[in-house]
């Protein structure tokens, strides 16, 4: 099992709703997120160009957050999902400078918090909050090794990228493009 | 043109608008970290060359302060956790890929070694000193037996104590300033040249003083050598990297790096130690001071500006927030 999540740029229209329905999921704390919209501008007026993305934590397969943990309280859970234990994280973080895509935080009760993906549900079969909620349905969440699993289709059939590959973590997080 | 802009908005305390997970407790313990490597490698060093009575201060008084040194840095290392209960954790696994978890166990055997270290040459340097329990006293006594393995151990573990200080921060490969292997021993000849000028401080003896500024010469332009080697590296790497050494060629840290640390902590120290050396008499205090004080910025600067190089939206001028 490989859980992954692929995000259509052509599809989203950057309404934040993933945000939102995140930080309702998950209890995100006021000021704080655990994913975000970015959108990204390129070209001259009026040739422009323009990408729109939700970016969270990539949920890396060779994740620098892991290995600096000196307390393993950041880990891999089932399907590659990165975690952090909550009573074992001493709040050094020396995690939320290793992550090259600044996807960690400092809860305000003290551990360091980002995007779960969000395991909670999915153990329950349910999908993440952000992808059950997205309205123009540019998410997909899924298992990579299941050749039939929608998000395996989708990456055999479209073009993607992941985001600074050359960061060297493989990322896990694809954007069809 | 490419503007990249974070639209939903994000102010994650701590991460935007730059990254700032490190305040002023880690560049503090990492400068009192490499400080004491420093004194506790000379006095371990000179000690089993048996330069006893030559060079008391850099054998039996400086340790002394070793003890007080590492444990204001532990507890700004302490004072750093923002999850501060659960610090034991620390001490329930050794992960060999995290400096941080080797970088604690080492503190836990450097910290005893440094106060038996101390306790050796209490009564040298006070000769009154009464350890008021009997049983303390034996113990040292018994324990001075094996002073030579003590001394051994100390060089080895102040070499990883020094080491550890730079590796911590280039095992970093998200920070690109951080993520040089030059790191690692530009943090340990900076923690030998501030040991080196500790104990310059406070000798009294001309000899070792003598000595002593020549070995912080020596390490001075080591510094400078490592230095400039580490900027070559960076602008002949991949374009993270040219940004990142852009921030001290024009960039922001411009002034500061080559003011405070290159300028007053390391050429004006070295010139003064030069003239020293050549008879001209200045107070050995102002050049040690100035190592001191720019081993220190140095750690400042270098823990700040890692925090603001990245990968992602790499060109800050670009990121909207
Ligand atoms: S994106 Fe960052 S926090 Fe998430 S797994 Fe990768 S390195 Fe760790
Ligand atoms: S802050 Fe917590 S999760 Fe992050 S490296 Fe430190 S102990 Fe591990």
């Amino acid at each position: 099992m490989r859980y992954a999540m692929a995000i259509d740029t052509k599809r989203c229209v950057g309404c934040a709703d993933c945000v939102v329905a995140c930080q309702r999921e998950n209890n995100v704390p006021e000021g704080f997120c655990r994913d975000w919209i970015v959108e990204e501008t390129t070209g001259t007026f009026p040739e422009l160009q323009l990408e729109i993305r939700s970016e969270r934590c990539n949920h890396c397969a060779d994740a620098p957050c892991v290995r600096c943990c000196p307390t393993e309280a950041s880990h891999y859970e089932e399907g590659g999902v990165v975690l952090v234990d909550h009573d074992s994280c001493i709040g050094c973080k020396a995690c939320i400078a290793s992550c090259p895509y600044d996807a960690r935080f400092v809860h305000p009760e003290g551990y360091v918090d980002k995007c779960t993906f969000c395991i909670h549900r999915v153990r329950e079969g349910k999908q993440p909050a952000c992808v059950e909620v997205c309205p123009t349905h540019a998410m997909i969440f899924g298992d990579l090794d299941d050749k039939n699993s929608e998000i395996s289709k989708a990456l055999r059939t479209r073009k993607y990228k992941t985001l600074i590959p050359e960061a060297g973590t493989d990322p896990h997080v694809f954007y069809l493009l | 043109m490419k503007e990249v802009a974070i639209t939903s908005g994000r102010m994650n305390h701590g991460v935007d608008p730059l990254l700032h997970a490190w305040g002023w407790e880690i560049p503090l313990y990492l400068f009192l970290g490499g400080l004491v490597a420093g004194i506790l490698f000379f006095s371990a060093f000179f000690y089993l060359r048996h330069r006893e009575n030559v060079f008391t201060a850099a054998i039996k008084v400086a340790p002394l302060y070793t003890p007080v040194f590492l444990a204001i840095g532990l507890a700004a290392l302490f004072l750093d956790l923002s999850h501060k209960l659960y610090f034991w954790r620390l001490y329930t696994t050794i992960r060999w890929e995290s400096p941080m978890s080797w970088g604690a166990w080492t503190l836990l055997f450097i910290f005893p070694l440094s106060v038996i270290w101390a306790a050796f040459w209490v009564k040298d340097v006070y000769p009154n000193w009464d350890w008021k329990f009997p049983i303390i006293e034996k113990t040292i006594a018994w324990l001075a037996q094996f002073k030579k393995w003590f001394a051994w151990s100390l060089i080895l573990f102040s070499g990883i104590l020094g080491m550890y200080t730079g590796i911590l921060l280039s095992a970093f490969n998200a920070r690109p300033f951080w993520n040089t292997s030059i790191l690692g021993p530009l943090f340990l000849v900076s923690g030998l040249s501030t040991g080196a000028a500790f104990i310059l401080l406070i000798s009294r003896s001309e000899q070792e003083r003598h000595r002593f500024s020549q070995i912080d010469s020596f390490l001075i332009g080591t510094e400078l050598f490592l230095i400039i080697h580490m900027f070559m590296g960076f602008l002949a790497s991949t374009s993270v990297q040219i940004h990142a050494a852009e921030m001290f060629l024009g960039g922001p840290y411009t002034a500061i790096f080559w003011t405070f640390v290159v300028g007053i902590g390391l050429l004006l120290p070295l010139l003064i130690e030069i003239m020293e050396l050549r008879g001209v008499t200045v107070p050995a205090v102002i050049p040690a001071m100035l190592v001191l004080f720019g081993g220190l910025m140095l750690r400042f600067v270098v823990v700040d500006a890692g925090q603001s190089s990245r990968w992602l939206y790499k060109f800050m001028e670009q990121l909207v927030f």
